[in-house]
């Protein structure tokens, strides 16, 4: 199982899906009403660290994380 | 040299800390950065999320840009509530020269607002109310859309 937690103020319990790399998610997530909103605008994170292809492939146990619009300071 | 505080940040303590920890080092130039909570839009204050796991990977890249240029940056950031007038984020570059630090305070700020994964919200009328607003998409967002 892949572990998709949603940071910040994505108020959205953390999920168990099971896929095989990012685009299995990403079809996931566009079908659930409370998170397609946020995905235009959202980073990812597998394992803390910030990817950016889809190809990443995912094994048992990782960690997907969504990272919305960031304001620190 | 990152700190994450509960609540508003005690300046002078800072301050005084990073001072001592660096007195003896040979650095000739300290430059520091605070940001603190201004008196607009009738909010109370502001409250911070903080992604502990990334702003540390983040963090320590700078170090390491830091050091190439024989510098070192600090920072200090709030987790929570921080009220109206109080400091929520210190940052502060030590440098042999002054040009060094003095460029690099205003890259690591810019990068910070741009990059560190720390949410803001408005604390208003009893409400915590993101500010998507004010808040910027981390470079390479969207993958998933």
């Amino acid at each position: 199982m892949i572990k998709v937690e949603f940071l910040g103020p994505i108020s959205k319990p953390t999920m168990e899906l099971e896929a095989s790399n990012l685009k299995d998610i990403s079809e996931i997530l566009k079908q659930d009403d409370e998170v397609k909103e946020w995905l235009e605008t959202c980073a990812v994170a597998v394992n803390d660290t910030l990817v950016s292809s889809l190809d990443v492939k995912l094994q048992n146990g990782d960690k997907v994380s969504l990272l919305p619009p960031v304001c620190g300071g | 040299m990152l700190e994450l505080y509960d609540g508003a940040l005690d300046v002078s303590a800072i301050f005084d800390k990073w001072y001592k920890e660096e007195s003896k080092s040979n650095y000739g130039a300290f430059i520091p950065f605070v940001g603190t909570i201004r008196d607009e839009d009738s909010i109370d204050g502001l409250s911070f999320d903080v992604y502990e796991p990334i702003l540390e990977s983040w963090f320590n890249k700078w170090q390491e840009k830091a050091k190439e240029s024989n510098a070192i940056v600090k920072m200090a950031h709030s987790k929570g509530d921080v009220l109206l007038h109080e400091s929520s984020y210190i940052a502060a570059v030590f440098s042999p020269k002054r040009r060094v630090a003095l460029e690099m305070i205003d890259e690591f700020v810019e990068d910070f607002k741009a990059s560190a994964p720390i949410w803001k919200y408005d604390l208003k009328d009893g409400k915590r109310v993101y500010a998507s607003e004010r808040s910027t998409a981390i470079k390479g967002s969207g993958l998933l859309a």
